[in-house]
């Protein structure tokens, strides 16, 4: 596969592509649906070009291709699969037996608005519909973070038994050009070995096991409890994880962070009046528009599930303000973003509102985030 | 950093010609950003496609609401309210017509002085030389002699990595049309 450890300027879909080929997965599936197109366009030509060894398998639809991965996955294949939006939701119910049967599926979600009305462009509605599927679910900023956690995704997967999601904003990173540096595949297999799961742990007839099985009542609950208990866990794994990577695959970054544990990252000032959280592509227009602002800081959140609760306590504690942009909504409460950091800052004291930004790929400007943070000493929720 | 919008219709190949001056750029050691307006793909329709270039990473993606340069490939989009939206006195405007600055001017109700505007027949260029009114290539030539953000050497290697599926032939025809496009600036007829 064409790749160095030099910068290239490359659409967001194409890096991600160039990557999982890289990291060589053994079964590939899923259906095409835009914004995703381009990634399995491009997998699906690598393999069919002979560059790529991978199985690739076009399912019928979504809820099949997702299906398949499990199926691999449960034979102790390494897998992939991509999609967005209406894709994501005929998926559901494969997506809650994957996590519920500890498969590590990795999953890019080229995140789009889910209809009606129709709508092909970006928001986070898919994502969250997959919220309490209980999925590890990452955000990416630009390519390079995509890159980055497409490699790390499989470390977390493959380590914990959980299977992860790779969220990038459906045409703002997927179909936009620009610098980037792809790991190629020996940097890769030094933090990435190849898969070969535990006799025992997978389907196998040398060894035959059961996935799946009947849980009554009295032992349903506590299986969920330990699903909870392991993904809250494995936040110290990502931290790990992470560092550990961006060692490896050191990239030029055109603001330092004061703060980046690879849960969140904080950009600002010390003692922010301030604090903005958001996740995704619009931190990064967000920094631009805090270029001119002493007192207003950035907190981005790169892993929603694991929800990095006691980080964002950390940061949000002492603040006047708290401006939580999203976009999504949970029509007729707070958006799910809100909902999550209110729950983790009993002691805040000062004015939190909810911006719901976005929206169908509703262009967010610099100036919108400007009038966002003069209107932040009024509380509730509002629309941009 | 320097922010250019581009103004054409769908199927001129606007996505295309913001990714080869980025590209171009890029080759240049510059940091490069290409997004399109997205939208649903439609012959003919209004699109818009922007160009980000810096020395440094960059980060914000809104888009470009203040160009430091506007390019048109079709004249007929010059009276559409949102292509002059957010220019200032150092905008500069790139158009695809066989009219004087002066006269595009004019035509603007002097929005733009003459000395902002650059004007080039791409059309005819492009019929003679690429034999199709496909002018998305043709109207970078004079963008790079007008601004020289990127030199022509970047900007025809940009179109040889870019279309280098589509054959030589073509690639030979789009490096003479640019090199005709951007030559008929510094030498008017």
């Amino acid at each position: 596969m064409a790749s160095n450890k030099h910068n290239q300027f490359l659409e967001g879909s194409r890096a991600i592509s160039l990557t999982v080929a890289n990291i060589q997965p053994d079964v590939i599936s899923a259906y095409p649906i835009t914004p995703q197109t381009h990634i399995v366009e491009d997998l699906a030509k690598f393999q069919a070009d002979g560059q790529a060894s991978y199985e690739y398998l076009r399912a019928e639809s979504e809820f099949a291709a997702a299906s398949i991965v499990l199926g691999a996955s449960a034979a102790g294949g390494r897998v992939y699969s991509a999609t967005s939006s209406q894709g994501l939701l005929l998926m559901m119910e494969v997506l809650y037996n994957a996590a519920g049967l500890r498969l590590p599926l990795v999953m890019t979600i080229a995140n789009r608005a889910v209809g009606a009305p129709i709508n092909i462009w970006n928001d986070h509605s898919d994502a969250m519909a997959m919220r309490d599927a209980g999925w590890i679910m990452l955000f990416a900023e630009n390519h390079q973070e995509a890159v980055d956690w497409h490699v790390i995704a499989y470390k977390l997967a493959e380590s914990l038994n959980i299977p992860v999601a790779i969220n990038v904003d459906g045409f703002i990173i997927t179909h936009s050009h620009e610098n980037v540096i792809i790991p190629d595949k020996k940097t890769i297999k030094k933090y990435l070995p190849a898969y070969q799961p535990k006799l025992g742990t997978y389907l196998n007839s040398q060894q035959a096991i059961t996935l799946g099985g009947f849980f009554t009542p009295e032992h349903y609950w506590q299986e969920k409890r330990q699903a909870d208990a392991d993904l809250k866990k494995s936040v110290n794994t990502i931290t790990k994880a992470y560092r550990h990577w961006k060692k490896l695959l050191p990239s030029p970054i055109a603001l330092k962070p004061r703060f980046d544990n690879g849960l969140v990252e904080y950009c600002g000032p010390s003692q922010p009046k301030t604090l903005i959280i958001a996740m995704g592509s619009m931190s990064g227009t967000i920094k631009e528009a805090l270029r001119d602002q002493n007192q207003v800081g950035l907190l981005k959140i790169r892993s929603f599930r694991p929800f990095p609760g006691r980080d964002i306590a950390r940061f949000a504690q002492h603040c006047q303000q708290l401006v939580i942009m999203e976009k999504a909504t949970s029509s007729g409460a707070y958006g799910p973003l809100y909902s999550d950091v209110m729950a983790h800052v009993p002691q805040f004291k000062g004015v939190s509102s909810n911006h719901i930004v976005g929206l169908g790929g509703h262009d967010i400007s610099v100036k919108i985030i400007h009038n966002i943070i003069k209107s932040s000493r009024q509380a509730g929720l509002r629309f941009w | 950093m320097i922010q250019i919008r581009i103004h054409g219709r769908g199927g001129q190949g606007v996505v295309t010609a913001a990714e080869l001056i980025a590209l171009a750029a890029f080759n240049d050691g510059l940091y490069a950003q290409a997004f399109p307006a997205f939208g649903v793909e439609r012959s003919g329709a209004p699109i818009q496609a922007f160009v980000r270039l810096d020395k440094r990473p960059i980060i914000t993606r809104e888009q470009i609401y203040q160009p430091d340069i506007l390019i048109i490939q079709d004249e007929s989009l010059l009276l559409d309210q949102s292509v002059l939206a957010g220019i200032n006195a150092n905008t500069k405007l790139i158009v695809n017509s066989s009219q004087t600055p002066t006269e595009i001017s004019r035509l603007l109700k002097k929005r733009l002085s003459a000395n902002q505007i650059i004007t080039n027949p791409a059309t005819g260029i492009a019929l003679e030389l690429l034999g199709k009114n496909l002018v998305n290539t043709v109207i970078l030539g004079a963008f790079t002699q007008a601004t020289a953000v990127i030199t022509i050497k970047s900007l025809q290697s940009a179109i040889t990595a870019k279309f280098k599926d589509k054959g030589q032939e073509i690639i030979h025809k789009n490096h003479a049309a640019v090199l005709a496009a951007y030559r008929y600036v510094r030498q008017p007829s």
